[in-house]
């Protein structure tokens, strides 16, 4: 026990060094985080005043409901997706959903850049060309 | 002494139970919230069309030269966004034209009939009852829809092996060897385009079937192509079996074509 002060010393810089990051963003960078970025609704989509479902899910969950639509429409011929209000929807990516949302840099970019997620969902499911730059 | 162990353990054993049944009614309870109020349903459209399996009947003798088929493929392609490449290798087709002896490789006698020679034969996907091509998929992309018959693609988990053109004996698919979307000339926006390295084929326009359409081709056909429904005895197509002769292509490989042509 006789280097019981280097081993606690030795400690303490090994978990000063281990928080380090976030040692860094607490004190030193704090409040320097991006703000969630803004979403600007097209007028369609105002109009409508609700999504497929709550603006909440749809927030964190609009890729499983992708994915079920396609499941049910390419797979078991299904394309009606009627929700809990009791209204009806065509299951389609292109037509439906980029109806409203035609604004693909100020609507789905944006959250995806921020997210740092690059869904590749464009590449076929055209966007409206009126957005085409 | 022992009198306060056992009244001890008592309590204990009914605390347990009691924190233990909790979380399982509340599971339970939720469940019956869940069944009365359902989230969301799925269902067909009203106006879908349906059937045990789709079919086709290609009526060659309404065809003379190519100018009659070219329509019909221009159609299919617009709608469904098919890319025209100049270099034939790269060529995508859904539907398109050949010749009897390439179309009919097994009937093809050494000499046939001048009129047979030189009709143009509108060639698609087969819609196969027995398609080889779902088997030798390996993702499951393509697959035979229970429902209609259609033998259908999901582009979105296509991985580009192309096993599917190996197995197809008739051609009738094919690949995105370069990004299709600058061969595209004009972009139906209703209908998704397909990547680089995705197979491709004719879907019977089951996005068309599901809105109460008929396939663009046999829109276009002025009644030279039929379809209709294989196992209602009823219906058109069968009608038309029934009172011609018809072929079937490579009839002998046993994957049960599901388009016929009356020659």
């Amino acid at each position: 026990m006789k280097d019981k002060k280097i081993i606690i010393a030795g400690l303490v810089i090994f978990l000063v060094i281990l928080f380090s990051p976030f040692l860094y963003n607490m004190f030193v960078n704090a409040g320097s985080a991006q703000p969630a970025p803004e979403l600007v609704l097209t007028e369609k989509a105002k109009a409508a005043e609700a999504c497929v479902r709550s603006t909440e899910y749809m927030k964190a969950e609009h890729m499983k409901v992708l994915d079920l639509w396609r499941h049910s429409v390419v797979r078991n011929a299904e394309r009606i997706y009627v929700n809990s209000k009791g209204q009806e929807f065509t299951m389609s990516l292109s037509n439906t959903c980029l109806d409203c949302h035609s604004n693909k840099a100020e609507f789905c970019d944006r959250c995806h850049d921020y997210a740092s997620v690059r869904p590749y969902c464009w590449d076929c499911h055209i966007d409206n060309p009126k957005e085409k730059k | 002494m022992e009198n306060s162990r056992r009244n001890f353990l008592k309590i204990a054993g009914f605390s347990a139970l009691g924190v233990g049944t909790g979380p399982v009614l509340d599971a339970f309870a939720k469940e019956a919230a869940q069944a009365t109020v359902p989230e969301y349903q799925i269902k067909k459209g009203s106006e879908a069309l349906t059937a045990r399996q789709w079919a086709m009947v290609v009526d060659t003798r309404k065809f003379e030269s190519s100018k009659d088929l070219e329509p019909l493929v221009e159609a299919c392609h617009k709608i469904h966004n098919v890319p025209k490449f100049e270099n034939k290798r790269h060529e995508i087709k859904w539907i398109w034209e050949e010749e009897y002896h390439n179309a009919f490789p097994m009937k093809a006698a050494k000499f046939v009939s001048e009129k047979i020679e030189h009709t143009p034969f509108a060639v698609l996907c087969n819609h196969c009852e027995n398609p080889p091509c779902v088997r030798a998929c390996p993702t499951q992309a393509t697959f035979k829809r229970e429902s209609d018959g259609i033998v259908l693609m999901d582009f979105h988990r296509c991985i580009g092996c192309r096993f599917c053109m190996a197995a197809c004996p008739f051609g009738a698919r094919s690949f995105n060897f370069r990004d299709p979307e600058p061969f595209i000339a004009e972009k139906n926006t209703k209908f998704p385009r397909r990547t680089k390295g995705v197979v491709e084929k004719c879907n019977f326009c089951a996005e068309r079937l599901a809105v109460g359409q008929l396939p663009a081709c046999v829109e276009k056909s002025k009644g030279a192509l039929v379809f209709g429904d294989l196992y209602d005895p009823q219906s058109e197509v069968r009608e038309l079996i029934k009172t011609n002769y018809t072929i079937r292509r490579k009839q002998s490989l046993g994957t049960e074509p599901s388009v016929y042509y009356i020659v």
